[in-house]
């Protein structure tokens, strides 16, 4: 654990960032809505974040290696399963445990 | 589940001098119900997590309670236990969270009542909050059932984190590999965001070529440097469209 007080600190200023972000954009925002710039990037910015995102969680991962197969895998599976079922839930839930599998019982680090 | 019977299983009629408001919370927690179900695996594993990473118990609870921010709540476990500068904790919830601004344009805060109310009403925006109340279905939900839902979802998250912490010391120290739960979190929202542009196939090659890059060229400081090399890259698209409308691309022409 680190230091309690740094540990509430980073959660208390995680908190104003995340509010504020929340919270002023209904002052500022309300003239932009019709700024066709505004529009391009609140239609875009959802998936491309979300991708960097998931490249951001395997950042760790060297493609030669026997290490990457575990993620791979369950990368797949996630995909696999959400596209087949549409269920946020059950992607989610498979692909972990294909990782937790593996990686706990099949490949041992 | 459970949730949902709750307030199913009730159903004696609403006495007449029962105050709106009960009606409202009632509404409100059959409305949850879905996206409790989703929250609680989700929060229970960012507990476990956290406490798996030497975190207090406490912390998952606090975290979930004041930042309610999901997905950026796991980094912040990476982040504080790497003992990471509160500055660039700021700036990453900034950068993760940005998207909340576009938020603003469609969430019927105009419906919520008092200066109380607005607080918690943009407080607790989360994107499930969004999701469930900007969309057709809702327009006609008045103020209170709209905080009673923030509300519900808000518990949901910060008792199933509180739970999971308090659980997580008992998993086993031979099972690994729990926090892929954040990677599939991440692929799941990205692959439905993905369905809703509909065949735009440059905004995820653009996003993932800008990860790409800021990965082999600043490992350090990928999503700072990710995110703005995206924005950049969507702002040119952006004007550039504009200026040639014969691209054909006029979907944001109102």
């Amino acid at each position: 654990m680190p230091e309690p007080g740094y540990a509430v600190a980073a959660v208390l200023v995680s908190a104003a960032v995340t509010w504020a972000l929340r919270a002023l954009p209904f002052a500022v925002l309300a003239p932009l809505r019709a700024s066709a710039t505004v529009r391009h990037l609140s239609t875009r910015m959802p998936a491309g974040v979300m991708v960097i995102l998931v490249v951001y969680c395997l950042r760790d991962l060297s493609v030669s290696s026997v290490g990457a197969l575990a993620p791979l895998s369950a990368l797949a599976a996630t995909i696999g399963l959400h596209l087949w079922r549409r269920n946020a839930l059950l992607s989610i839930l498979g692909g972990t445990a294909v990782h937790v599998v593996l990686v706990s019982a099949v490949l041992p680090r | 589940m459970r949730i949902d019977s709750v307030a199913v299983g009730d159903s004696s009629p609403p006495a007449p001098d029962r105050s709106p408001s009960t009606g409202h919370a009632r509404a409100a927690l059959a409305d949850s119900a879905s996206v409790g179900l989703g929250f609680l695996p989700l929060g229970l594993a960012f507990g476990a997590l956290a406490a798996r990473s030497g975190l207090d118990w406490w912390w998952a609870g606090l975290s979930a309670a004041l930042v309610y921010g999901g997905s950026f709540e796991f980094l912040l476990i990476g982040m504080v236990t790497a003992a990471a500068p509160p500055a660039s904790i700021a700036v990453t919830a900034f950068l993760v969270n940005v998207r909340h601004v576009f938020y603003a344009l469609s969430f019927p805060l105009h419906r919520v009542r008092g200066r109380l109310g607005k607080a918690y009403g943009t407080y607790a925006l989360s994107d499930e909050a969004y999701a469930l109340t900007a969309g057709e279905r809702s327009r006609s939900w008045p103020g209170p059932r709209i905080l009673w839902l923030q509300l519900f979802m808000h518990l949901y998250w910060a008792g199933s984190a509180t739970a999971g912490a308090l659980l997580g010391t008992l998993i086993p120290d031979g099972v690994t590999g729990l926090d892929f739960a954040l990677t599939a979190l991440f692929t799941v929202l990205a692959l439905d965001a993905l369905r809703g542009l509909r065949g735009d196939l440059p905004t995820p090659l653009l996003a993932l070529l800008s990860a790409l890059i800021a990965r082999v060229l600043v490992p350090g400081q990928l999503l700072p440097v990710a995110f703005a090399l995206f924005t950049a890259g969507l702002l040119v698209r952006a004007a550039a469209t504009r200026n040639r409308p014969m691209t054909g691309e006029e979907p944001y022409r109102a």
